[in-house]
């Protein structure tokens, strides 16, 4: 019953919120104004993913989505503290945005064109490329994707995983019983208990999900990749000012780190004579200015967040229990996809 | 109307017009209306207004669009190749097919419970009772989480499956049935049985009138039993036995052919009846309770034995005790049955979970579950209603 009554009122949420039964209807309210007047950033992260989203047993919030949501804080009010976390599940995250109730959505999502169209979304960048995986147990001797004719498979609902998983065994002609979870946690549990042959995702959360298992030597991650997921930071469509700040505040990390300007660095960065550096930091030109901000914000970013190979490293790379390789996820300078324009 | 006619001819007779009861009534009537009416307008104008400036999609053309994904458990023909409209239906059956066999095994085990905490004997009632207490104070969520885990804990692998007589195997990928396969000419068995049930409906009818008027019982079970099994097996014998079974083998990741109950379904009526049976077992109780005890001393000293005084006496003014609450109960596990997408259950919750998410259209999305679950509550309660009406003692 309670939960029926909780499903009813979000749904009479949704309405109202939808109704705009405030003067915001009419009147184009700013994203970044509010976001001032408030003090603080309230971002939509995962409810729990390591690596990307996830909050300690003391509430401290972690991850490569979440330092995204401390580097526009610290680009935008000035201090990385100053975020109030919004923990959404896979099927509240659009609704959450798309009703105003967080200012950006870093929650490992994946770009696709009716998500940055007719949800009325836009994506301001790819901080992490991924694609769908499936782990397995050890013990079932598979080997390939291809292999799982007639397997049953544990997925969570509202992702695009579950519409590529149709694809791909519709692709290959493959028979299989999709078990959809409304959390992962359960899904998981399932897979666990032999409920299922396979649990899938983004193959950056099977690492996660992986060690999230009571005994992670006995699962594998299978090599194929049946999808591209580009995951990135989205925001409201109709507000062009803020989807710049987030989307260039992406940019900042990434040319950052190309021009090794890292955290521990940035204050001698200063002082560089490279005209890039300057600019970057604010030293030369009035970039700022263009964002609505001031000429700090990406010096403030860099300095209490990092660059993104220093984001990475610490959050799912070599620095973070996860390991995963740069990959795909490398700057364009070294054979990756990672590639930003200038700040000019 | 009269009096809306008459021209008023001065102010104070303005004024007694407006003084009249009945003239008032039909006022605030109309602005109550006319002010729901405009709020209603201001919403759906307001929504839509609101959805084309945030550049979300609206409307319903959706349905008919290819749904992308599949379901575990579809009473219909479906794929991924279906529309979201069918995608719809499928979810739709699956409740309905919980809320059913829920509402069925319920009832029977709340009786039965119910009946059981009445009874003489110490045990049996205070296990009923604690049964009762307990299950009525634990939360269906968490009830939901044990049965399902504990299901899928407690089965093997495909590989070790029990195998149950009659070429059934249970595991933890759900319960492996033998299928019936019906070969044409079964079409005829199937008539068969429906004259043979006909048949017998009209035979009891015709020895109750029978029984009313001369007070001659009529044994009609054996002529029955005629009807209903002998008729339709001589038929089945006659054209040459239009029946296979398709049994499920081990193949692959599991059993092939056969039907398949998954064990969501299994853990989730678990579930939803054992709930429910605790509120019916006590409703049934204070059913019977409610009945005077002079009801059945009478009935007894009429001669009517104690299972006939309970039968002719007792349960039917019990009855209209119950069955108001126990729609109650009905509509409560129904709705219930919305927590399946806790446990991958793909009921209507889940899959129209699914077409939110990847249409991203809310607004109609979230009416039309609301639309559904009302219509499936008033149809329930409409039903229950005239079964009650039924019921009731005609007073004279
Ligand atoms: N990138 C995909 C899937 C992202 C996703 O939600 N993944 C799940 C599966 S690991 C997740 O993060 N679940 C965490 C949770 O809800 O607890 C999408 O945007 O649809």
């Amino acid at each position: 019953m309670t939960h029926f009554a909780r499903r009813a009122a979000l749904a009479a949420v949704v309405l109202a919120g939808l109704a705009g039964l405030t003067g915001a209807a009419s009147a184009q309210t700013k994203t970044l104004d509010t976001v001032k007047q408030r003090g603080q950033l309230v971002c939509g992260v995962n409810v729990g993913l390591p690596g990307f989203g996830a909050a300690d047993d003391k509430g401290v919030w972690s991850g490569l989505d979440v330092d995204y949501c401390k580097a526009i804080a610290a680009a935008v009010l000035g201090d990385a503290g100053k975020v109030r976390y919004v923990p959404t599940t896979t099927k509240e995250r659009f609704t959450a945005l798309q009703s105003g109730e967080i200012d950006v959505l870093n929650r490992n999502t994946t770009w696709t064109i009716s998500r940055d169209s007719s949800l009325g979304l836009s994506f301001a960048g790819v901080n992490y490329y991924d694609g769908q995986g499936f782990m397995v147990k050890k013990a079932a001797g598979v080997k390939s994707g291809k292999e799982l004719g007639g397997a049953t498979i544990c997925v969570q609902t509202g992702t695009t995983t579950e519409l590529n998983l149709a694809d791909f065994f519709r692709i290959n002609n493959l028979q299989y019983k999709p078990l959809v979870f409304e959390k992962m946690d359960e899904a998981l549990r399932a897979y666990q208990a032999n409920r299922c042959d396979a649990f899938t995702t983004d193959a950056s959360q099977l690492y996660a999900v992986r060690l999230l298992t009571s005994n992670p030597d006995e699962h594998i991650v299978l090599p194929d990749i049946i999808s591209k997921e580009p995951l990135g930071p989205a925001v409201r469509q109709g507000d062009s000012q803020w989807f710049t700040i987030v989307r260039w505040v992406h940019f900042a990390l990434l040319n950052a780190e190309e021009l090794n300007v890292t955290q521990a660095n940035v204050d001698e960065m200063l002082n560089s004579t490279h005209p890039d550096v300057k600019r970057l930091l604010g030293k030369e030109g009035d970039f700022g200015k263009g964002l609505g901000l001031d000429n700090d914000w990406a010096y403030r970013a860099v300095k209490q967040v990092g660059n993104y190979g220093e984001v990475f490293e610490r959050n799912v790379g070599s620095g973070s229990r996860l390991k995963i390789d740069r990959g795909l996820n490398g700057l364009w300078t070294k054979g990756g996809l990672q590639y930003a324009p200038p700040i000019r | 109307m009269a009096v809306l006619a008459r021209k008023p001819r001065d102010l104070a007779d303005v004024k007694a017009l407006l003084y009249r009861p009945e003239v008032r009534q039909v006022a605030y009537q109309a602005a109550l209306l006319a002010a729901l009416a405009f709020a209603a307008y201001w919403v759906v104008n307001n929504v839509a207004a609101n959805l084309r400036r945030q550049n979300i999609a609206s409307g319903f053309d959706f349905l008919s669009r290819t749904s992308g994904f599949d379901v575990a458990q579809t009473l219909i023909e479906y794929s991924n190749l279906s529309t979201y409209g069918r995608a719809f239906l499928v979810g739709l059956l699956n409740t309905l097919l919980v809320a059913a066999l829920g509402i069925l095994a319920a009832t029977v085990l709340g009786f039965v419970i119910g009946i059981a905490r009445l009874s003489s004997n110490w045990l049996i009632a205070k296990l009923a009772a604690v049964y009762v207490e307990l299950v009525r104070n634990v939360p269906l969520l968490l009830q939901l989480f044990f049965w399902y885990f504990a299901v899928l804990k407690n089965l093997p692998n495909p590989r070790q499956s029990f195998a149950l007589p009659g070429g059934a195997y249970f595991n933890v990928r759900g319960l492996y049935l033998p299928a019936p396969v019906f070969l044409p000419g079964f079409g005829l068995v199937a008539a068969a049985l429906a004259v043979g049930t006909l048949a017998t409906a009209a035979l009891w009818w015709w020895a109750r009138q029978r029984q009313a008027l001369t007070g001659e019982r009529i044994a009609v079970l054996w002529p029955a039993l005629a009807a209903v099994v002998g008729l339709p097996l001589v038929v089945f014998l006659a054209a040459g036995r239009p029946l296979e079974v398709d049994y499920p083998v081990l193949g692959g990741f599991n059993f092939q052919g056969g039907v398949a109950v998954m064990p969501e379904l299994i853990a989730l009526l678990l579930g939803l009846s054992i709930y429910t049976a605790s509120f019916i077992a006590e409703i049934v109780r204070a059913g019977i309770l409610g009945i005077p005890k002079g009801q059945t001393e009478a009935a007894q000293a009429l001669g009517l034995s104690r299972g006939l005084s309970l039968r002719l006496v007792v349960i039917p003014q019990a009855a209209r005790i119950v069955i108001p609450p126990l729609t109650s109960q009905y509509l409560n596990l129904t709705k219930n049955s919305s927590l399946a997408v806790a446990i991958g259950y793909p009921d209507f919750v889940s899959v129209t979970g699914t077409i939110l998410n990847q249409t991203g259209q809310a607004v109609e999305v979230i009416l039309m579950t609301m639309g559904v679950y009302l219509a499936i509550s008033l149809l329930t309660s409409l039903f229950m209603n005239w079964f009650n009406s039924h019921m009731a003692l005609v007073e004279r």
